[in-house]
């Protein structure tokens, strides 16, 4: 069941927009593309500060037909912008308030004190924007778009202007949003590691098209897409955090009957948890290792092979139902006489949280 | 020396005018001012001159289009007439619609340049917190000007009260009614009555220097093109 459905066409100067993606109720879509494909273009034509012929329904409510064109301002939506954009003669306090004042009480999603509290913003509320710091100004920013009550939050890019910490300081409290709130979030990157630790489903763009939309799993692996070859490519698996073992600081965390060995976690037992795993982190062999310094060691069957950059062949896996990417040359590939269908042993020499 | 009854009702008369026209013009030069900001037409650069042009113009042709025109025989004159009012030269309703045009680029270039300064992000920002285009304006693009305000409020003051080629060629020499401060210093020079003209213009001098003083802690983007 998709609540959100959109259809763009136009022309914007010599940029050519066709447009066309239904997405979830609930959970982030990441939309990602190279600077210049569109993603800030269609995510300004969705929350209506773009005009453009189309049509776009959100939960059942039409936005946008051939007749109709509700206002920004009438749209339940938040908006986190790039830039965290907060009004200079205001108060923290006067920036939280100024959209959850307007919206009437009955319709408000989220109590002010709770988002206070949850973005840690309760020690700078009488503070002015000018004396925060990137990453508390962005926090604000995003308490502000959660205070309006919007039924689609819309997030352009938020971490793209702060530094790593402001970085790192953020992205639990997007994770958060991810887990806690029943809330559709569209999330607009050109940073492929964002992507994997907060998006479910996936919507590519290139050139003012979408070329994918589907799972986040899918997109990262599929292997007539781009992303699959990218240097950076891998997969994710969305696991549950086992035991820990604290002789060795070795978390175990498991999907099913799969389960892997990470270092240097501290995750208490039940807590989900998203792992990453490169293309490049795996090898294949034929037969379990007796002996060998990897221990992730899992069984799978390779569903596809293709070439990928020169000498070097790109593998995918399933393995129960989860998805691996191997990166091998061209030549171990011909050695090991790799095909579609056979059982391989993949060693995954490094698992990162995502 | 004390100032003779005719100067005390030239300074008030003066400040009354300054008053109400900047008043007025704070009505007319901000939405004026909003459009400017806004607008893509390509009418805007035209406009933008038209209203800068009492910079350049001498206060006599502006004093005397305006008196052409509203007097009897003038296009706003004879429609005035015709509703059955009275024209307006050598009124202080004339007086203060000379003052607002005469003044009118020192209140709309500071108020354009603050709103231009905020920028589209804020106002976006806003309308997507449920602000409508109104409550945008109020909530945000006024706070965010209010040094444009100050500046164009204290400028349009000062400048009416400034203000001599309009008034002479509009509203004349009435005392009471059109005999605004620097007409008066005038009519003390021609009768060889310095020491009356000397303290007038002292005055003068003293609170123009003093708003300026203010304007100046202040900031402000303004040029005095001498006309």
């Amino acid at each position: 069941m998709s609540t959100i459905d959109a259809r763009f066409r136009s022309t914007l100067g010599s940029f050519e927009l066709d447009a066309k993606f239904s997405l979830p109720a609930r959970g982030v879509s990441a939309l990602f593309g190279v600077s210049g494909s569109g993603k800030t273009t269609l995510l300004r034509l969705i929350s209506g500060l773009m005009r453009a012929p189309g049509s776009l329904t959100v939960n059942g409510e039409v936005w946008q037909d051939e007749r109709i064109f509700i206002p920004t301002h009438r749209r339940a939506l938040g908006y986190v912008f790039q830039e965290a954009s907060l009004f200079p003669h205001l108060s923290v306090r006067g920036n939280l308030e100024y959209g959850w004042k307007r919206v009437p009480a009955a319709e408000r999603l989220i109590a002010f004190d709770d988002a206070v509290e949850w973005l840690g913003l309760g020690a700078l509320l009488q503070q002015a924007p000018q004396q925060l710091s990137g990453g508390q100004r962005q926090r604000v920013a995003i308490g502000r778009a959660l205070l309006a009550s919007p039924r689609l939050l819309l997030m352009d890019e938020p971490l793209s202007a702060l530094d790593s910490n402001s970085r790192a300081e953020i992205l639990p409290y997007l994770e958060r949003l991810h887990q806690q709130l029943a809330l559709p979030i569209i999330y607009v990157s050109h940073a492929l590691e964002e992507v994997a630790r907060l998006a479910d489903t996936l919507l590519l763009i290139d050139a003012g098209k979408i070329t994918y939309q589907g799972p986040l799993v899918d997109g990262l692996t599929r292997l007539d897409l781009p992303l699959a070859h990218r240097d950076t490519a891998g997969t994710v698996i969305d696991t549950t955090v086992v035991s820990h073992d604290p002789a060795f600081q070795i978390t175990h965390v498991s999907r099913g009957n799969i389960s892997f060995e990470l270092p240097g976690l501290h995750r208490a037992p039940g807590e989900p948890l998203r792992v990453r795993i490169a293309a490049r982190d795996v090898s294949l062999a034929l037969d379990m290792p007796s002996q060998s310094s990897i221990l992730n060691l899992l069984p799978a069957r390779i569903t596809e092979l293709t070439d990928d950059a020169p000498g070097q062949v790109l593998v995918q896996m399933k393995l129960e139902d989860s998805v691996l990417l191997a990166r091998i040359t061209r030549k171990s590939a011909h050695a090991l006489n790799l095909q579609p269908g056979m059982r391989v042993v993949a060693q995954v020499k490094s698992v990162a949280v995502a | 020396m004390t100032l003779s009854a005719p100067d005390i009702s030239a300074i008030t008369l003066t400040l009354q005018l300054a008053a109400v026209t900047t008043l007025l013009l704070m009505l007319i030069a901000t939405p004026l001012a909003w459009w400017l900001t806004h607008t893509r037409t390509r009418w805007r650069a035209a406009v933008t001159a038209l209203v800068a042009l009492p910079l350049v113009l001498p206060p006599t042709v502006l004093g005397f289009y305006l008196l052409v025109l509203l007097g009897p025989k003038g296009a706003i004159g004879h429609w005035m007439q015709q509703l059955g009012l009275d024209t307006l030269p050598f009124t202080f309703g004339g007086l203060v619609v000379g003052s607002i045009v005469f003044s009118l680029p020192f209140a709309v270039q500071p108020i354009t340049n603050a709103f231009a300064a905020i920028g589209v992000r804020p106002l976006e920002v806003a309308a997507t917190l449920r602000a409508s285009v109104w409550d945008r304006f109020w909530s945000v693009a006024v706070p965010l000007a209010r040094p444009g305000f100050i500046t164009a409020a204290v400028l349009a003051f000062a400048h009416t009260v400034g203000e001599f080629g309009v008034v002479l060629m509009l509203g004349g020499n009435i005392p009471g009614e059109t005999r605004v401060l620097s007409v008066a210093i005038y009519d003390h020079v021609e009768a060889l009555e310095y020491t009356q003209a000397h303290w007038l213009s002292a005055g003068l001098v003293v609170f123009s220097f003093v708003v300026l003083l203010m304007l100046g802690r202040h900031s402000g983007q303004w040029q005095r093109v001498p006309a």
